[in-house]
């Protein structure tokens, strides 16, 4: 009787740390810098794609690729944030928003061109693809491991953040950026770095995520809504706030999914703009 | 001289913003071009005048108050879905039909406009964007009313007056769409060069001092994003009358990002901007789309790389400095 609910819990919780590790980025990018970065899920489709290249490609273990697919992503999208992203630093919303709709298009293209429409399947070894039981429930191994990556993730971001001088830096920069300035702190720097950071987690999370929710180039918008969700859901800037929203968000997406399938697809939209309507600057948002 | 003389007086400063300039009737004159020049091509003159339409539209609240919507195409496709919907209930009058369409999206913008006005930045895109999906999917999954993934079929527009037919050659729907934007231009024209248009860009340009002065800026938001939407309403409504079909892709989130594209390609708050931009934006789709279809998308991303690095007021804006820049040496 039990063992549904917790099933559609736990599938529900894995998928909403797939959102986090895509958001979580995007979250510290528009704290940090107020940057409206709509190419974010550009960058994690790049890893889901060097991933799928070199899992099906070149053979290389899928464990393996999941690093490659980090510093691809990361090392792009530090390219792009000194060629573009830095010259918009204080440019209008609406300028920010097109040049990363733009960089997004160009993306999508690139991504049809060079690897066609279809959904590319990932070959991963038999193993993943099994599951345990544990306690009469059968939970996947994949999902578990996501899971566990997930945790391990957080547990690092937030260490780093809290007991770091680099987070420190960050933490102020966020806070007050004049004052940050003031002390000798270099915001451009700490921004780069906190980018590519984000950008490299994306990646990852598009590796991670084909096995969930396939990869198709339509990725880089399908799952941009749902981290603009997470982000300003969880408040800008806030780590424990996006993945307390990932996770709520995650599990309310397929519960909704499973129990109500004709409500389905727009809860996800009205949760949202409800929230937004209540807390502008998201549950766990500061400003 | 003359800008002393007109800062003096505010009636003389409006009406000198209002006079009719030789190169707007010399641009109003070469819309009727097609109909000698290119009379194959009057299909594709009539989707301009439509897009130019929405393009309109979108300029009235992000070129003029300054509210960026990634959601305005959830009133075009209203306008679309009400127009389709009366001619399949048996009412193909296409006046009619398209002042009830402009009522209808004219009615949601005004719903929804009180959550628009409360809200400025990231919120207020999210929310746009949020509104624009939300009715995408309905319209999805409503498919006992909308025809769901395979559009909205069987749609008969009468002939237009009880006299010209919506033949296969376009000539009376590029006829019918060009009145329509010219009517819609004139009242957005007198609209902008109100003191209620001045208001407008005195939001844009500074939300607080605004208010500081007394404008009730909420109140005139509400305004202008219910006459956006009505007016996106009207070209979604063209567009289901003109083509006799409606699909779920005139509300989705590519029109909405295109229609910005269009806009800003020709220069946000600019009242010919959203023309200029159509056109150079549909003509340039037809002839690209004939090379690479599935690869339209990377031509819009680099032109909107460029234009946001190079060209940052868009066609209009940019063309005058280059001209300067030009003839200085």
């Amino acid at each position: 009787m039990l063992s549904p609910v917790v099933g559609v819990l736990f599938d529900g919780f894995a998928y909403g740390m797939l959102l986090f590790l895509l958001s979580v980025g995007q979250s510290v990018t528009l704290g940090l810098m107020n940057f409206i970065n709509l190419a974010h899920c550009a960058f994690a489709m790049l890893g889901g794609y060097v991933t799928v290249t070199l899992v099906n490609g070149h053979g290389w273990p899928f464990f393996a690729a999941l690093p490659c697919a980090f510093i691809v992503s990361a090392v792009t999208s530090i390219g792009f944030e000194r060629a573009l992203y830095r010259r918009l630093y204080r440019a209008s919303d609406l300028d920010q928003v097109l040049l990363t709709i733009g960089i997004t298009f160009t993306a999508v293209a690139v991504a049809a061109y060079i690897f066609t429409t279809a959904q590319q399947p990932l070959q991963l070894p038999s193993y993943l693809r099994q599951s345990v039981e544990v306690l009469g429930l059968r939970l996947a191994i994949y999902r578990l491991i996501l899971i566990a990556i997930s945790l391990i993730i957080t547990c690092v971001l937030v260490a780093a953040l809290e007991h770091t001088r680099f987070g420190a830096q960050i933490r102020a920069a966020v806070d007050n950026e004049r004052m940050a300035r003031g002390l000798g702190i270099d915001v451009d720097r700490t921004f780069a770095i906190t980018f590519a950071l984000g950008s490299g987690l994306a990646g990852l999370g598009g590796g991670l995520a084909i096995e969930i929710v396939g990869l198709d180039p339509s990725f880089a918008f399908t799952y941009l809504v749902y981290v603009l969700i997470v982000v300003s859901v969880g408040g800008l800037g806030s780590i424990r706030g996006t993945f307390a929203a990932a996770a709520v968000l995650g599990i309310s997406d397929i519960a909704g999914k499973y129990y109500v399938p004709q409500l389905g697809a727009f809860l996800i939209y009205l949760v949202m703009i409800s929230l937004l309507m209540w807390r502008p600057t998201g549950l766990f948002g500061r400003r | 001289m003359a800008l002393t003389q007109n800062l003096q007086s505010p009636q003389l400063y409006l009406q000198s913003l209002s006079r009719w300039r030789p190169a707007e009737i010399a641009f109003w004159l070469a819309t009727l071009l097609p109909f000698v020049l290119a009379p194959n091509y009057l299909s594709l003159a009539s989707q301009i005048a439509i897009a130019a339409l929405f393009a309109l539209s979108l300029d009235l609240i992000l070129g003029y108050a300054g509210i960026v919507s990634l959601g305005h195409a959830a009133f075009f496709g209203i306008g679309a879905y009400s127009a389709g919907l009366i001619s399949r209930f048996g009412w193909g009058e296409p006046l009619t039909g398209l002042l009830l369409s402009t009522l209808a999206a004219g009615l949601v913008g005004y719903a929804t406009s009180f959550i628009i006005a409360r809200f400025r930045h990231l919120a207020l895109i999210m929310l746009t964007l949020g509104f624009g999906l939300l009715l995408a999917e309905l319209a999805n999954s409503a498919g006992w009313l909308t025809g769901g993934i395979d559009g909205l079929q069987g749609i008969h527009t009468w002939r237009l007056l009880g006299l010209f037919n919506f033949g296969l050659f376009g000539t009376t729907a590029y006829a019918y769409a060009l009145a329509v934007l010219f009517f819609v231009f004139l009242g957005t024209r007198r609209l902008i060069h109100s003191p209620f248009g001045l208001a407008l860009r005195g939001i844009r340009e500074n939300w607080v001092r605004m208010s500081a002065i007394g404008a009730p800026n909420r109140a005139h938001i509400r305004t202008i994003y219910t006459i956006a939407a009505a007016l996106a309403g009207i070209a979604g409504a063209l567009l289901a009358q003109t083509t006799e079909t409606v699909s779920l892709d005139s509300l989705g989130f590519e029109r909405s990002a295109e229609v910005l594209v269009m806009l800003v390609l020709g220069g946000a708050g600019r009242l010919y901007g959203g023309l200029v931009g159509a056109t150079i934006f549909m003509v340039a789709r037809d002839q690209f789309s004939g090379i690479a279809p599935e690869y339209w998308y990377f031509w819009i991303g680099i032109l909107l790389i460029f234009v946001v690095i190079l060209l940052p007021n868009g066609v209009l804006g940019g063309l005058p400095n280059l001209i300067a820049r030009w003839r200085r040496p």
